[in-house]
């Protein structure tokens, strides 16, 4: 499978990413020779075969709900590259109608 | 007193005998990493206030003669993709530069509870994606061995053949681990699915990566897997105690096989490939005899579904990081790109900045192969394949005991040397299956070509790392350990 320099854009914004041209012609390129040799699965004996979605046989996990502390505000948004008044703060998102 | 070439018991019995004090052992490591790393760059932050505190806390334990854990006061480097409370991740990537998590990873709070002092955050290629170091966003790590030659994926394993930390904490997705372990002469295990917390591992492929331990002796490597592995309330993919497959995490003793001889099973499609250098498999095979050769057998295997391993493996780790790493969009935590003008600009322009090559090449073959039009033909047939896989090993299991193979197809390569993804990805082709099929898997050193150390491949059933410490044991013994220079003095 040929992945063409213009797939590779569009996959890279669906990724939420830019490329030069540069970039996206290398990893046209090199995705390309990737897709040609992982198409082998395609030949693989898996007819009838289940994918392997779980790798443990456990079925749900679950823990008893109960109410503990959570990550004090100050804590959580310490990290936050921008905030305001104990909130994320992002650029405007919706317009003034 | 040397310390860097002590063993973990040598440290704890001068520890416990006061001929050496927490803090002094810390700090001899920490002058260390300040003396060799600038030029092994295996560490991306080094934690000297906190480990000097933990130290002084070992200190004061040891001196009330509280209850000690054989890692009281021992130093331990920790991969920079596991959170610590207060010392900066990055996950050796520009988009986590300046991340501080507010809470520990499950393993980080299992050793602090041992007593045992976090010296610093290694480094590794960016998520974990790659296996040279070459990707990371803080520039490659260095092989202690030959500093002209890549490591192997992770920086864990230098520090611990540098004599930079006793052990290491790392995470192994396809073989990184395993790999820099066999490129740096020390032993490294990938527990089996399950058997360790992943809670606070920042994920690149959730369903095939398990945290390990290094070391450069085999007890040591499983002193310290027994701090690390146990049930997790907050994993739920952690293997409940008493599970099947959950290690009874008892290994001083001898392992029983239920038989009186060592089965050793030999894939054939492990030693076929012109790819495997000569040398190389020569002294894997030579070890195989070792291991055999008083009362044991070499079981002639087929694992047939080998090559198609490799391509679903690749297929299902871009999968997994795409999905992973979209997570990271510089809202809340992490970089955000300063041109952010509008929400989606700056999604994009953090992305952009914040992730480099490797990691963008995996997102677009992941969103690639997620998508409707390759969903079908290659995720799907990907995991069938896995079905394969965990089916001929099960199979495999029942002929022996335990499966060797080569770690690597050859020697640690020039350090920089170009190589396509797929000729890197090619690099793990004896590795991936354990993460596929979630085998424990063990790498440990068999000899040196050329100066450079070669490490052998043992694999055993989820649940039986017991088994490949004491087959890893004897190999050990038999074989000798190597030190890389840095520890000759």
């Amino acid at each position: 499978m040929k992945l063409e320099k213009e797939e590779v854009k569009r996959l890279a914004e669906l990724a939420r990413f830019e490329l030069s041209e540069e970039e996206a012609a290398e990893f046209s390129h090199q995705l390309s020779e990737v897709l040609a040799y992982t198409g082998q699965v395609r030949e693989a004996p898996v007819e009838g075969e289940k994918p392997a979605i779980h790798l443990l046989s456990l079925t749900n996990v679950l823990r008893d709900d109960e109410v503990k502390p959570s990550l004090p505000r100050e804590e959580a948004l310490a990290n936050a590259p921008h905030r305001e008044e104990g909130f994320f703060r992002v650029p405007k998102i919706l317009e003034e109608s | 007193m040397e310390l860097s070439t002590l063993s973990l018991k040598e440290l704890g019995n001068a520890l416990r005998k006061k001929a050496v004090s927490a803090r002094e052992i810390t700090g001899a490591f920490l002058e260390r990493i300040k003396r060799f790393n600038p030029d092994l760059n295996a560490f991306v932050t080094v934690a000297e206030e906190q480990a000097l505190a933990a130290a002084n806390e070992a200190d004061l334990r040891l001196a009330r003669g509280e209850r000690v854990t054989p890692l009281t006061g021992i130093p331990v480097a920790v991969a920079d993709t596991i959170c610590t409370k207060g010392i900066k991740t990055t996950c050796a990537s520009r988009i986590l530069e300046n991340f501080i998590p507010p809470y520990d990873a499950t393993v980080v709070s299992r050793l602090q509870e041992a007593g045992a002092v976090v010296i610093g955050k290694t480094n590794s290629d960016e998520f974990g994606a790659g296996t040279t170091t070459g990707y990371s966003a803080f520039g490659p790590v260095c092989n202690p061995w030959d500093k002209n030659r890549e490591p192997g994926g992770d920086g864990g394993a230098v520090a611990v053949a540098a004599g930079l930390a006793p052990l290491a904490i790392s995470f192994d997705t396809g073989g990184n681990l395993r790999r820099a372990a066999a490129f740096c002469g020390v032993a490294g295990l990938k527990p089996a699915y399950g058997s360790v917390s992943r809670f606070g591992l920042a994920a690149l492929a959730p369903s095939l990566e398990q945290i390990g331990p290094l070391a450069r002796q085999v007890e040591d490597l499983a002193l310290l897997y027994q701090v690390l592995a146990g049930p997790d309330p907050l994993d739920a993919t952690s293997l409940p105690a008493g599970a099947p497959g959950r290690s009874g995490q008892e290994f001083t003793g001898t392992a029983a096989t239920g038989r009186p001889g060592l089965r050793i099973g030999l894939p054939r499609e492990y030693f076929a490939g012109e790819e495997l250098q000569a040398e190389v498999k020569d002294l894997v095979l030579a070890a195989t005899g070792i291991l055999t050769e008083k009362d044991g057998e070499q079981v002639d295997l087929s694992l047939p579904s080998t090559g198609y391993a490799l391509a679903a493996h690749i297929l299902l780790a871009a999968a997994e990081a795409s999905s992973s790493l979209a997570r990271y969009d510089g809202v809340r935590y992490g970089y955000r790109s300063p041109e952010a003008a509008d929400i989606d600009l700056l999604y994009k322009k953090t992305r952009t900045e914040g992730f480099g090559r490797e990691a963008k090449r995996r997102i677009l073959l992941g969103t690639l192969v997620l998508s409707a039009e390759c969903y079908g033909d290659y995720y799907l047939n990907a995991q069938k394949v896995r079905t394969l896989v965990i089916r001929e090993f099960t199979e495999a299991f029942t002929k022996c005991d335990l499966i060797l193979t080569p770690v690597t197809r050859e020697l640690p390569g020039r350090a920089g040397e170009e190589k396509s993804p797929l000729r890197q990805y090619q690099d793990e082709s004896y590795t991936v299956a354990a993460n596929l099929a979630g085998l424990s898997g063990l790498s440990v050193p068999c000899g040196l070509v050329d100066g450079l150390p070669v490490g052998v491949q043992l694999l055993a059933p989820a649940g039986r790392e017991d088994l490949l410490f004491q087959v890893a044991r004897t190999l050990e013994k038999a074989v000798g350990r190597f030190s890389s220079p840095f520890l000759r003095g």
